[in-house]
């Protein structure tokens, strides 16, 4: 009763082409970032930005560019682990051999890296079509690895083979190393992810979304209308590793503090496409809700095993949540292939005709 | 002019001086082939009959060998006396095991997604991928077995033989694994061109509908399959095992069945024998020869750009059929 | 039942005297060792609608893939708008002003029918990535521009209210109809039309004629189609081309056509 559209209509075109034509909508996307830039800093405990908005906040944007690779121009994808490296290691070069120049703007940068690599790897995809395109970015994935570990300049001849993050500022306060609060990395974490999730959100909604999702659904019929596939192909790459790269550079830069190159392998790429299968291929929304629901379960239940006093070993708990995961994969595409998102927007339907049962 | 010596033409003169190495190389190529070979062979079966490409077959390898090690501990610890008697039992048990598993498998995931695409089918493997990581870890624990090669009469110990100047040796185990193999993939290859379940088989993995419509049953022949995939699943555990453990590492060396598969084509036996026998030698020879170039570890991923560079020029496979886009 | 849609200028000198907007010269198309199309040229006149019959396996739908670019052919060529290709890859042929449609519907299953049609205004979009990550200001602008276009497209179909509909939910009938307004939205030259009126029943069939029909007299659209009804063949098409084994066997009026004993022997000519 309180979603409903009567009474709103749209009387030009320009108003109908809005990505949230409903107000509720609009008021809802207006209280979560409320919620999220204000209450949330105030309010939230230390322990809560860093290890759960923080990593939810940069697996949602890695999420999001799987999503815009594989959910929206259905190029399957086990490479996202190696583009966020590449993204965190260009990060890293950046900053240490121009070290005045601002993090952010680096970090920012190293997504263009990361495109670059995502491109290299997408060449196939001309020839190269569908489970098979998923072997070349497993290619990358092994590949990159291995640069990771046997190319010591990236690491800046670092002994231990692992970047060390440097302390660097902004606005006068730090935001890498030690010293940087959870409240301020989480709120550059929480703009930088905002403005690419707004970025997502435009090319979507547009003429370069249509011809994702048509080279998606029959590229036959694609080239038809005009669309070139190759060039809608490697944009997609292009875009989907930028963002994966910065999800790369933050995680190291504003969460983990370092990294060791084993966190970009394809256990990482896994992790990742299961947010995106879980949460709904083709939807950004459905990027949060993957990200939040397969990062958020292990800390669920680990929390819930100390709450109820439960002696379970941390060890078995990890065994338990793979195998949740892993249940809960099959349990999703048997239900509702088109997952979370689709759900919640089942539940959004629902809604506009509550307390009506149609 | 010095890279390009070092790249075209160094290491054919290292092949030619020192030909015992070559050979060596090329033995150690054919065995870490054959054994590629026979994960490749899970994929195939499971893809030939059901389409669905079993993301799962790699940790299938790892359960059905922990679940072999562990019986044989628990026959044990029951008073059984060690030896072949436990061994075979064992194996008896796991048998049973890998039937099970189908079963559960057939009923708990295939039959709700019968008619999904098959990328969902693929994504589900995914899901049943990691639910039997974290099952198999919770049930045998995380560190590495002893596989019970002795136990089941696997051979141990080399044999050197004098040749091309040279020593060339050859594990026994290694001998025995390219013969088991042999037998295999003769044996598979009988079941499905000459039975009457190989040709429902086939039936099943052309078309469902159809398969359905001359009264096959398509649980059925999912199990079976299935069944047989872990029977392969299982001897790729011992054999692989028995080289060197058993731990949960080994299903990532499933994933280098992929460029196995690109060569071989996906439902091809033959295939998926001659794309292993050319990863495993192209393999052996890249890092042993070039590999100093590069650094060392260069296995990891040379098997991909091997099946890549395959693909561009021949986007099927070797043997598998060229699609033909129907508007 | 169609007769009272013929209020349309009879086939005449004029239309029949209309430029050559397409040619197809001695082509032959083979899969293998299956020949789909031997040797076979005709013409298609700026303006006319022409029909394209003949029994299943004549190989109509190849030769409508050869013109679209879908398959290059092993020998001949193709002429259109004055330039002659022996090869041509489709989204050449789509900037060209050739548009589609297909036997079995090819629209985009993931997304409604407005983002279907609006796939197809793809072409006239020029505005760059750079503004496309911003919409507001010129893309959007844009986007709405092309909007009117579309929303021309949907009122001349009547699909009004199922512009948000997934086209995957839509009936075979209604689906048809989106899949033309695809190709409309390309504002094609040469529209190609493969079995516009397969599957529909007889209602289907005279709106899908009435919108052929008004495509060609209200936008101008040179129309090829293929077609099995004789009824909708005789009373739409300007002339026709009948094919059988991938060989032409008559060119001509319908009348001229349904004469033309060879004709009828390859169908046993009887109308539907």
């Amino acid at each position: 009763m309180f979603y409903r559209e009567a009474g709103q209509f749209k009387t030009s075109y320009w108003a109908d082409q809005s990505v949230f034509p409903i107000l509720q909508d609009r008021i809802g996307l207006a209280l979560i970032l409320f919620a999220a830039f204000v209450l949330l800093p105030l309010s939230a405990s230390d322990f809560f930005l860093s290890v759960v908005m923080v990593p939810f906040l940069i697996f949602a944007l890695a999420a999001i560019g799987l999503n815009i690779l594989t959910g929206y121009t259905g190029l399957l994808s086990l490479g996202t682990g190696g583009f966020m490296g590449v993204g965190a290691f260009a990060c890293y070069k950046l900053t240490t051999l121009f070290p005045d120049v601002n993090i952010v703007i680096w970090i920012l940068a190293s997504g263009l890296f990361a495109s670059g690599v995502g491109i290299l790897f997408g060449l196939p995809s001309l020839r190269i079509k569908g489970f098979y395109l998923a072997v070349a970015t497993l290619a990358a994935q092994f590949f990159l690895d291995w640069c990771f570990v046997r190319v010591p300049w990236l690491v800046n001849y670092n002994v231990s083979g692992a970047i060390e993050v440097p302390t660097r500022t902004l606005l006068g306060m730090p935001v890498t190393g030690p010293n940087a609060t959870p409240q301020f990395r989480y709120l550059v974490i929480l703009s930088i992810v905002t403005l690419l999730t707004w970025f997502a959100s435009n090319l979507v909604h547009g003429r370069i979304g249509r011809s994702w999702m048509a080279v998606r659904d029959m590229d036959l019929a694609a080239e038809l209308i005009g669309i070139k596939l190759y060039r809608t192909k490697l944009l997609a790459f292009a875009v989907s590793s930028y963002y994966c790269g910065v999800a790369g550079a933050l995680m190291v830069f504003l969460w983990y503090g370092s990294a060791e190159p084993a966190v970009f392998g394809i256990d990482q790429s896994f992790f990742i496409l299961f947010m995106v299968i879980i949460g709904g291929l083709g939807s950004l929304a459905g990027s949060f809700f993957g990200a939040a629901l397969i990062y958020g379960l292990p800390i669920f239940m680990r929390s819930a095993v100390t709450a109820f006093g439960w002696q379970i070993l941390p060890s078995t708990v990890e065994h338990l949540t793979f195998m949740t995961v892993g249940g809960l994969i099959i349990f999703f595409l048997i239900i509702e292939p088109n997952g979370l998102a689709r759900l919640w927007q089942i539940g959004k339907q629902k809604m506009r005709v509550w307390p009506y049962p149609y | 002019m010095d890279l390009l010596y070092k790249v075209f033409i160094d290491p054919f003169v290292q092949m030619g001086t020192a030909p015992d190495l070559l050979v060596q190389t090329l033995w150690d190529g054919l065995v870490a082939g054959v054994l590629y070979s026979l994960i490749a062979l899970g994929f195939v079966l499971i893809f030939k009959a059901s389409g669905v490409f079993n993301f799962a077959q790699g940790i299938m390898v790892v359960f059905a060998a922990l679940a072999l090690v562990g019986l044989y501990d628990t026959l044990r610890r029951w008073g059984v006396p060690a030896g072949a008697l436990a061994a075979y039992l064992a194996l008896a048990v796991t048998i049973a095991v890998m039937f099970g598993l189908a079963f559960v498998i057939e009923r708990v995931m295939l039959r709700p997604l019968v008619n999904q695409p098959d990328i969902i089918l693929f994504m589900a493997t995914f899901g049943l991928t990691y639910f039997l990581i974290g099952f198999g870890e919770l049930v045998f624990g995380g560190d590495p077995k002893v596989m019970i090669a002795e136990q089941l009469g696997l051979p141990r110990g080399a044999i050197d033989i004098k040749m091309a100047g040279g020593f060339v040796s050859m594990q026994k185990i290694d001998i025995a694994a390219v013969i088991i193999v042999s037998l295999m993939v003769a044996a598979l290859s009988f079941l499905f061109q000459r039975t009457r379940i190989g040709r429902a088989l086939r039936a099943v993995a052309d078309s469902h509908k159809a398969a359905l419509s001359v009264g096959i049953s398509l649980e059925h022949i999912w199990v079976v399959v299935w069944f047989a995939a872990g029977i392969v699943a299982l001897a790729t555990g011992i054999m692989w095992g028995a080289r060197s453990e058993v731990s949960f590492s080994l299903q990532i060396i499933a994933l280098k069945a992929l460029p196995v598969l690109i060569l071989g084509g996906f439902t091809s036996i033959p295939g998926a024998i001659i794309g292993g026998l050319i990863i495993g030698i192209g393999e052996k020879l890249g890092e042993f020869y070039w590999g100093p170039l590069l650094g060392s570890g260069i296995e990891s991923w040379l098997a991909y750009f091997i099946a890549l560079v395959f693909l561009l020029f021949r986007p099927q496979g070797l043997f598998g059929e060229k699609i033909i886009e129907r508007i | 039942m169609l007769r009272e849609l013929s209020v349309r200028a009879p086939t005449g000198p004029d239309v029949a005297a209309g430029d050559v907007l397409l040619a197809v010269e001695d082509v032959s198309l083979a899969f293998g060792g299956v020949k789909a199309v031997s040797g076979v040229s005709f013409d298609i006149r700026k303006g006319e609608i022409r029909a394209i019959i003949g029994p299943n396996g004549a190989g109509k739908t190849s030769m409508l893939n050869v013109i679209n670019g879908f398959y290059q052919p092993q020998q001949g060529r193709i002429a259109f708008k004055g330039k002659t290709r022996a090869k041509m890859r489709p989204h050449e042929a789509a900037a060209g002003g050739i548009a589609r449609t297909f036997q079995n519907v090819a629209l985009f299953r993931g997304m409604s029918v407005l983002d279907n049609i609006m796939a197809g205004r793809t072409l006239k979009m020029h505005r760059s990535f750079f503004w496309q990550l911003l919409r507001h200001g010129p893309a959007l602008r844009e986007e709405v521009e092309h909007r009117l276009f579309v929303e021309e497209i949907i009122d001349f179909l009547k699909i009004q209210e199922i512009r948000r509909t997934p086209v995957g939910r839509l009936p075979y009938g209604l689906q048809k109809r989106v899949e033309l307004g695809r190709a409309l939205a390309m504002e094609p030259e040469l529209l190609l039309l493969d079995e516009p009126m397969a599957g529909m029943n007889i209602e289907e069939k005279e709106d899908m004629s009435r919108f052929v029909l008004d495509v060609n007299d209200h936008y101008g659209t040179t129309i090829a189609l293929i077609e099995h009804d004789m009824g909708v063949v005789m009373d739409l098409s300007d002339r026709v081309v009948v094919l059988d084994h991938g060989i032409k066997i008559a060119d001509g009026t319908p009348a001229e056509v349904m004469r033309n004993q060879a004709v009828i022997d390859a169908y046993l000519g009887v109308a539907h």
